[in-house]
Formats: C-alpha cells, structure tokens, sequence
C-alpha cells in the first residue's frame, strides 16, 4: 500500500498532449500505410476481393510489361535523385555559405526570394516552367537567341535525352532554398569563438569553410541527404503538372510515383487497379526504408558529434 | 431558442420543406460535363420539366478528370444520383457488371440508334444495353479559310492534295502548315491515327475484323496511317515536340496555322476565338473516288442507377434524351457535340452541319482502339499514343510500331494469339 502511494502519479497530461498528433497521425498517416501494404496482397476476380498473396508483386517483377515499367520509374527516379544530390544541395550549401558571411549586403533579401519558389505551388511551378522553355510562346529561346546562342535551344521537355534532367533542374531551382536554410542554420549555430580561434591559427576564408565549417555542419548535410532522397522518391507532383500522367515523350519522365498513380486510379482508357497499385506503393515504401535504415545504421551511427 | 441553436433551426426547416417538395419527384444527374451546366439549366431541363410535370431534374457535374473516381465512391456509397452520365465502353461496362447501371433495352427510345451507335453502352455480345447513347465527336481537319484563299488552295480530297496543300503552306513559309503537338501525347493517336486511320482499315469492317482476331495490326491496313503520320513531321511548327494541345488550340485560332487536324468538339469554344473564317474537311482518300470513312465517335451516354428510389421517373427521362426533340435542343446548344440518333436533326452552325454533312458522304466508325481492345495489360490505346508519338518525331519505324502494338494486344487478347 505504502509502495503504491510513494510511486509516481499516472502522467495523464502526457498522454492529453501526445492523444492529438497520435490520433491525427494514426488516422491519416498510420491507417492508410498499413491498409496499402494489405490491399496489395489482394486482387479483385468477378467483382469480389480475393486474396492472392505475394501474386501482385509476383507479376510487378516477373511480368515484363510490369517490371520493364518498374524499373524504368526506379532508373529515372535515381537519376532524378542524383541531380537532387549533385545539384541541389552543393548549390543550397554555397548559398548558405554566401548568405552567412557577416559582410553580404541585403542578405536578408536574397534569402526571402531563393526561398520562395518552396513555397510555390507545384502547379504553378510546373506551368510556369513549361511556359518559359516553351519553343512558341515560352522566353528561353528568345533569350538564348539574344546573347546568340538559339542553336543550343532546343524543345527540351519534348525530347526524350533532356525532358527529365530539366524537369530536375526545374525541381532543383524549386527547393533550393531547403538545404539553403537548413545549412544556414547549422552555420550560424558554429560559435564564434572556435572561429576567431582558427582564426588565430591561421585559418581563414576558404580554408576556414573546407577546414572548421564544413565538418561541423555534416550532420544537417546527412538529413538533408535522407531528406532529399525521401522527398524525391515520394515525388509526383511536378512530373504530373508538366507531363501529365504518362510521363511523356515515351516514359522518360515516369517516376514511381506517376507510374502509381496511373496503375492506382487508371488512365483514359486503362481502368484503375487498386491492388496493383498498392504493391507498387509498397514497393516504394520499401525502397523508401531501405534507403533510411542504409542511412539511419550506416552513416547516421558513424557521424561524429561535436560538443561545444 | 433559435438563436443558440441555429442548426437544430435549419434542420426543422429543411423536414419543414421536405413535405412541401415530396409531390415531385427530383432525378439527381451526374455528369462530367461541368462545360454544360448552362446549358442543361437554360435549355434541357425547362423543355423537360414543362413537357413533363411532376419530375425535376438536378444536374450535379464533377470535374472530368475527377469524375470516374468520385461516381465510384458515391456509387460504392449508395449516394449517387437518379441518372448517370457514361463514359463510353469499359469504364461504363465495368459500373454495369458491377450491379450499378440498370439494364434499360427493353426502352422505347432505344429503336431511334443505330448499332454503331447503341456499341458504346452495351455488353459485349450487344445483347444488352445499359446507357442511352446521348453524343459522339466527329474527326476531320479545321482548316484557316482566308490562308487557304490568300494561297489559293482547295480544299483538298485525296492524300496527294493533301500533302501538296501542305508543300505550298510550308514553301509560302507566313504560315505553319498544321498545328499539332506530341507533348500530351493523345493528339497524336485520336486526331492523327485514328483520325486518317478509318480510310485504310475501311471503317467498320477493319475495327470488327481487328476485333474478330481476323486482322493484325502488323497488316497494311493499320500500318499504313502510321506511314502517313511519319510524314507529319515535318510539316508541324517548330519544337512540336513540346507543343501542348492548348498550344496547338492557340497557334490555330490566332491564325498562325493554316490546317488542325481535330474533332468536332472544338467548334463552339472555337468559334468564340478565332476572327477568320475556318471551314472543315474529312480525312483525305487514297485516291479519288474512294469511299471516304470518318471516325464519329460515341462520347457521351447517360444510364440509370440501379439503385434509384424512382425507376419510372428515370426512364422517362432517359427516352426523352433518345427522342428527336432532344436532340436537336442538345445539338444547337452544343455544336459539335452531334446527336447519334438516326432522326434527323437541324444544325445552325455551319461548320458543324460540314461536320455532320460527312454521316451523309461517308462511312462511320469509332475509334478502332476503344471497344474491348483497350481491357488489358498493355493498354492498346494508351500503347497507340506512344507509337503515334514515335512515328511522328521518326524514333520508330511504322512498322516496327506496328509490331510493338501488335506483340502487346496479341499478349492478352485471345482472338489475336
């Protein structure tokens, strides 16, 4: 009895404060992923639901005409990543750098504006991108024609060999501005006084950057990695606004996520198939945790922390 | 009372008003056609309700692209209005196996369609039918009638013509000779190959014998509109590899192209854009004298709910909507979107009665690739965008487009093993 009056009260406002997000998250989030990874163990034969096991997945990669679509989503996926990755966040990385040296002038303004194509819709980003490399209507080939360079314009969203590498550009000039502020933040986090002490060294401009800021922002460059890489493989938004759902010219914009989308709800004439689009749902899902968990045990465990 | 409890008020106001209404009954029709919401309130629904009092018609459209997911749901629901709008063939098909269309053959208004027409709503074996067909699309070419006079060229009948009407429109070189694009794909498969296509395979008796398993898409019949879109190539504007349809619509109605190979859906939002004069011709023929074969294409259908409170209410409607006076209200308020009933029907628009002047001259079809033969996996329609697509920008070889259809509809549909 003493016992059980000594020991803690129940923390009920624990569970008060956590009860929204969990069930708002369990609702939309939790549920829906789970209800996925079982539908795709089922398939509809004359009207009813049947469960067929792993036949779905079974015909996703056995199936030639499934698995050649399969794989050449992930293909342009990984290609769409890369760019992400040698692009995007190298780009965001110097800016930030840029941005956080104490003698810029109007950086607060140049913030502002490479951040707010995020905070565009992907619609609008798409049609306006579509509209400026337009061969009619569009400015790029007016301006390359000005500074004397129309032979290098050509349709580009239209050509098999560059339609998804701009549609990743245009991607990449979106979200710049994430890595940006993220890399911004970890910058302006380093204290001052390790810097006036390499400074003291010896170590400055450049060198203090390679030497002294880069590896202590190596942390927020991993999540920004796992970021890009969960963001870009969940995309569908820009390829679906610019392309449309068949990812033309011939699949060579087809992501896994326009290739759910399209096996999922169906398209013109091809009638939606749930159950094969939640094994392709699945399929990224675990593609998905693959790449986290790679990163999470491999590189994440490894990186070294800093105390200050 | 009232005031703290406002929505206690409004709920015994509506069981108020429920009485009130009760008398009539009110069919609920889904659509995806949002484009004629005017007209349904302006035109169709007040000749409906004042030849038929006692039923009141609510027209509840979705957006298109929406329109097959949301009637599902509602359908799966039990929510879905008295009357639903069909999508033609198997997206239809699919509602009715599943219990949701009702089965309407035995309906008097149904003697006024012809078999063409009723095959877009029915089962397979045609023995049952289960939408009234309501509206098809004919395909042909726009053509600009004052770039056609300022170079003094005819409208053109057989391919050579055709071909010269477009060398003289690309040496004149003021003008794009056609507007078309491949970047969304479709235009290239139903205002190109299935446009030029019907004249090869012959209409109805290519489609049926493709069907049947008795000819192959490797044959000369269905290669050959694909050699003629090798050809287009050349003659669409710059960068076409990028044009999207709206880009095309927009390069026409300023007057920059001279020729759009299209259907006749466009004419009303057409004639609202371009300040010339456009006139319209059917695919061009081999050779002169040919029988010309036009793609009329069933669109738009509208069935019954089998699970609607007012089964008697509903087929009134649906055999006003299969009678002439239907059809000429629908036909005038949306030119180009042409009755498929065989009574007929007067036109006051001169480019759609061109349109419509072809049931006359020619034969009609529907798109080859629309009846059963898109079921499967691959997708022969969505196959047919992407080859009509390689064709025109010359990365495949008609043939080798040809095959690849082939080898895809021959891996699941029987008939063609």
């Amino acid at each position: 009895m003493r016992k059980h009056e000594n020991s803690p009260r129940f923390r009920w406002h624990i569970v008060v404060f956590l009860a929204p997000a969990v069930l708002v998250y369990t609702a939309v989030m939790i549920y829906p992923l789970f209800n996925t990874l079982r539908l795709s163990f089922f398939a509809e034969v004359d009207q009813q639901r049947v469960f067929v096991g792993l036949q779905n997945f079974h015909r996703l990669f056995g199936d030639a005409i499934w698995s050649n679509q399969f794989w050449n989503a992930l293909g342009n996926n990984l290609w769409f990543f890369l760019i992400h990755m040698l692009v995007q966040n190298p780009i965001g990385i110097a800016l930030a750098a840029i941005l956080s040296h104490s003698r810029l002038r109007f950086a607060a303004f140049y913030r502002s504006a490479i951040f707010i194509p995020t905070i565009l819709s992907f619609v609008i980003v798409g049609f306006a991108w579509k509209l400026i490399l337009s061969p009619i209507w569009g400015i790029a080939p007016g301006m390359l024609d000005a500074v004397g360079l129309n032979s290098l314009y050509a349709p580009w969203l239209g050509k098999e060999e560059y339609a998804l590498t701009t549609l990743s550009l245009v991607s990449v000039w979106q979200f710049v501005g994430i890595p940006m502020m993220l890399i911004y933040a970890a910058l302006l986090s380093i204290p001052e006084e390790i810097l006036e002490a390499a400074e003291v060294e010896g170590i400055t401009g450049l060198s203090a950057f390679w030497k002294i800021k880069l590896p202590l922002i190596l942390p927020s460059i991993g999540i920004i990695s796992i970021l890009t890489f969960v963001a870009n493989f969940n995309a569908f938004d820009l390829i679906y606004a610019a392309q449309g759902a068949l990812a033309g010219p011939d699949f060579s914009t087809d992501i896994l996520g326009t290739f759910l989308y399209r096996t999922f709800f169906g398209f013109q004439l091809q009638l939606g198939d749930p159950h094969m689009g939640s094994a392709i749902a699945s399929a990224m899902f675990l593609i998905i945790l693959l790449g986290v968990c790679l990163y999470l045990f491999g590189i994440q465990s490894r990186m070294r922390r800093y105390q200050f | 009372m009232t005031k703290r409890n406002p929505i206690g008020a409004l709920l015994i106001s509506t069981m108020l008003a429920g009485p009130a209404w009760a008398e009539d009954v009110t069919l609920t029709i889904e659509s995806w056609r949002n484009d004629d919401l005017a007209i349904w309130q302006d035109q169709i629904i007040p000749a409906f309700e004042a030849a038929h009092p006692g039923i009141k018609l609510n027209f509840t459209p979705s957006a298109p692209a929406e329109y097959n997911a949301i009637l599902n749901s509602k359908l799966e629901a039990g929510s879905a209005g008295d009357i639903i709008t069909c999508r033609p063939f198997d997206a239809s098909l699919a509602l009715f196996e599943a219990g949701h269309l009702a089965d309407i053959s035995a309906l008097d208004g149904m003697s006024n369609f012809s078999a063409v027409a009723k095959s877009g709503w029915s089962t397979d074996d045609a023995s049952i039918q289960y939408c009234v067909p309501m509206a098809s699309v004919i395909h042909g070419f726009i053509y600009n009638k004052d770039i056609f006079a300022e170079l003094g060229l005819e409208e053109p009948t057989t391919e050579a013509e055709f071909f010269a009407a477009l060398d003289a429109i690309k040496d004149d070189g003021s003008y794009i000779p056609m507007a078309m694009g491949t970047n969304d794909q479709w235009e290239a498969a139903t205002m190109g190959y299935n446009n030029i296509g019907p004249n090869y395979w012959k209409g109805e008796d290519g489609r049926l014998a493709l069907l049947a398993g008795d000819q192959k898409l490797t044959d000369e019949a269905w290669v050959a509109p694909f050699r003629q879109l090798a050809k287009w190539g050349d003659y669409l504007g710059d960068g076409y590899e990028a044009q999207t349809y709206p880009d095309s619509q927009n390069i026409f109605t300023l007057g920059r192209a001279a020729i759009y190979p299209t259907g006749s859906w466009e004419i009303s939002g057409f004639n609202g854009l371009a300040d010339f004069e456009m006139g319209a011709f059917y695919p061009p023929v081999q050779a002169a004298g040919d029988t010309c074969y036009i793609s009329d294409h069933t669109d738009i259908g509208i069935g019954m709910n089998a699970a609607t409170d007012n089964p008697e209410a509903a087929k009134t409607l649906l055999n006003w909507v299969g009678s002439p006076e239907f059809a000429t209200i629908f036909a005038n308020a949306l030119p180009g979107f042409f009755p498929l009933s065989s009574a007929p029907v007067t036109l006051d628009d001169p480019l759609a009665q061109e349109f419509i002047s072809w049931r006359g001259e020619c034969e009609s079809t529907i798109r080859s690739t629309y009846q059963v033969l898109s079921r499967g996996t691959p997708n022969l329609e969505n196959e047919t965008w992407n080859a009509s697509v390689a064709v025109i920008k010359g990365d495949e070889s008609p043939e080798d487009a040809g095959q690849r259809l082939q080898k895809g509809l021959a891996s699941w549909y029987e008939p063609q093993q």
